[in-house]
């Protein structure tokens, strides 16, 4: 694993919109595409907000939107009448105030996946529908680094995209009740790793034996928002014998 | 300490909630209804976030090792003390070797019971929440089951016999009997056709068997979409209405995940999720659109009678104590 730091000066666009969700979040959009520039700002901001003393309860960064979680009882009590009004123009002038110093710490992981179809149930249909070998799939899916766009779903769920237009594969209609932890999964142009035993409807085309989630770690969840990943086809015994313990050393 | 003696259906160890982890994906969690969690423990003079008991029908047998004040809110499961009927929302001494149990459900849906100074747990970042999807918080993650044993925090070292406090929590004006749950817009409530974004308003909904913890399954008119797009996950909160593919809505509840990417028709206020937590499977709803403004209103001054009521229950606690 590399880790990459660098500074990046940028100004976070004012065509932003700001609209409640419910009458104690808020949320900012850029728009709504999976663009790394779009999440760019989004994680930016999020970055300045999380320098201030906290005032929310929540910062969520998405795609191409950051919401914000607010207890209004506590915001009204900075001597305002409406808690949306005053979270808003917090915001604003957080955004205005840029040009923001935005420090991105850019880490690229290497996550080793095992694409063997006895852990892989979707693989060989995925391939038989987008008419190419299952090799194919494994070689499109390792090529490309991908970008951790966010974290949702469950505790320590990476969104990551785009996967090769070749593999791009909808939901299933009918998600499993039981999905393994560690299985790879595509859904649409996104890929992603199920850190816990969950229901789930992504198509599952391998499974790694690295532990995302670790409830015992003061910091659980192993990807952050703004990684890049790459996958590193691995076999079945070295499925088998990988060692939790390795993958913690180069993180550390 | 308190030993479950027989198992209920679905009883998890809640608090407030679990906040400042929702961009990891860990979502919130936290008792159903907040309002009774926290009338429950200003009945005991506790913290009002401190950790509770919340309970399902059936809900779990327990028996006290320990002497203890307590206080069930929120649903009436007919609580029974040593055999004896008590009521909810007033604050009850217990002897060791008491034991709680429910019968009836004559009201509600999640009931919540407060413990003077609360349990002895583990807090998982920075919460005594259950989620039971990642195993952490609560009792080892998971909801109670038989044998288990709760550690409590205090003693009352001389409660001889079952004391009911004369005084009780008036909760009536926390469950307004209104024809309708308050909403305001969700972003993408223009994104149904004008006949659904009617019916939205006009129809009746009934909440479906299949809701739990996560959200509440709602069946009536079948929801159209004219605007196809599809939603980037974004952020959902307790309370967001979504429109599923299916045409039809789900409110996500507390154990929502923290994004999504439904369309988000509308979100219930705060004020009303209580009241729409405590209803039941087959229950029939309406829902009306008020403005932002009233919303946040509405529960600021929810939370401040909160408040009322329990510097009130303190004073009382206090005026007893001393008195004997």
């Amino acid at each position: 694993m590399e880790i990459a730091i660098f500074w990046n000066r940028m100004r976070i666009p004012d065509n932003h919109h700001i609209y409640p969700v419910g009458d104690h979040a808020l949320t900012v959009t850029f728009g709504n595409d999976m663009d790394p520039q779009l999440n760019q700002y989004v994680l930016a901001l999020a970055n300045e907000l999380a320098k201030e003393p906290k005032w929310y309860l929540d910062v969520i960064p998405s795609y191409s939107t950051l919401s914000i979680v607010y207890d209004p009882v506590v915001i009204r009590k900075l001597k305002t009448t409406s808690a949306f009004e005053w979270v808003r123009a917090k915001v604003t002038e957080t955004i205005k105030s840029s040009l923001i110093k935005l420090e991105v710490k850019s880490r690229t992981i290497t996550i080793p996946v095992c694409y063997d179809p006895s852990v892989a149930p979707d693989i060989k249909r995925l391939a038989a529908e987008k008419k190419i070998s299952v090799e194919k799939v494994i070689e499109l899916h390792t090529r490309q680094t991908y970008c951790v766009y966010l974290l949702g779903f469950l505790p320590g769920f990476a969104y990551m995209g785009k996967v090769d237009d070749r593999i791009v594969m909808p939901r299933l209609d009918k998600p499993r009740a039981r999905v393994p932890v560690g299985s790879v999964g595509i859904a649409g142009n996104q890929t992603g790793i199920y850190p816990l035993e969950s229901p789930g409807g992504w198509n599952l085309i391998g499974k790694t034996p690295v532990k995302l989630f670790d409830a015992s770690l003061p910091d659980p969840v192993f990807f952050r928002p703004g990684d890049k990943v790459k996958f590193k086809s691995i076999s079945m015994e070295e499925f088998e014998t990988f060692d939790q313990n390795t993958m913690q050393m180069v993180l550390s | 300490m308190i030993e479950v003696v027989r198992k209920g259906i679905s009883d998890t160890i809640q608090d407030a909630g679990r906040f400042g982890y929702q961009h990891q994906g860990i979502n919130p969690n936290g008792a159903m209804d907040l309002v009774a969690m926290r009338v429950a423990n200003a009945l005991v003079g506790n913290n009002l976030e401190e950790a509770v008991i919340e309970l399902c029908h059936p809900a779990s047998t327990f028996k006290f090792e320990t002497a203890s004040l307590i206080a069930i809110s929120g649903a009436d499961f007919s609580p029974r003390l040593n055999g004896k009927k008590i009521s909810i929302n007033q604050p009850v001494c217990i002897p060791v070797g008491s034991e709680l149990k429910f019968s009836k459900p004559l009201w509600g849906t999640f009931a919540y019971l407060a413990i003077h100074k609360g349990f002895e747990l583990n807090t998982w970042l920075g919460s005594k929440s259950t989620n039971v999807k990642a195993g952490v918080g609560g009792l080892d993650g998971r909801t109670l089951k038989k044998s288990d044993v709760l550690p409590l925090r205090f003693s009352m070292a001389d409660a001889q016999e079952v004391t009911v406090f004369p005084w009780r929590a008036n909760v009536s004006e926390f469950y307004p009997s209104l024809e309708y749950i308050r909403c305001i817009k969700g972003n993408e409530f223009d994104w149904m056709n004008r006949r659904s974004q009617i019916d939205f308003q006009k129809k009746s909904f009934t909440i479906s068997p299949q809701s739990d913890r996560m959200g509440y399954r709602l069946h009536g008119p079948s929801m159209k979409r004219s605007h196809k797009e599809e939603l980037l996950s974004t952020a959902v909160t307790f309370g967001t209405i979504q429109l599923l593919p299916n045409g039809e809505l789900i409110v996500l509840m507390a154990d929502h995940q923290t994004t999504g990417g439904y369309p988000r028709v509308a979100h219930v206020i705060s004020d009303d999720r209580s009241r729409l937590v405590q209803h039941k499977p087959n229950d029939k709803i309406n829902f009306k659109f008020i403005s932002l403004a009233e919303a946040e209103e509405l529960f600021c001054s929810q939370q401040q009678r909160i408040h009322q009521l329990a510097s009130g229950c303190r004073h009382k606690l206090l005026e007893h104590f001393n008195m004997k």
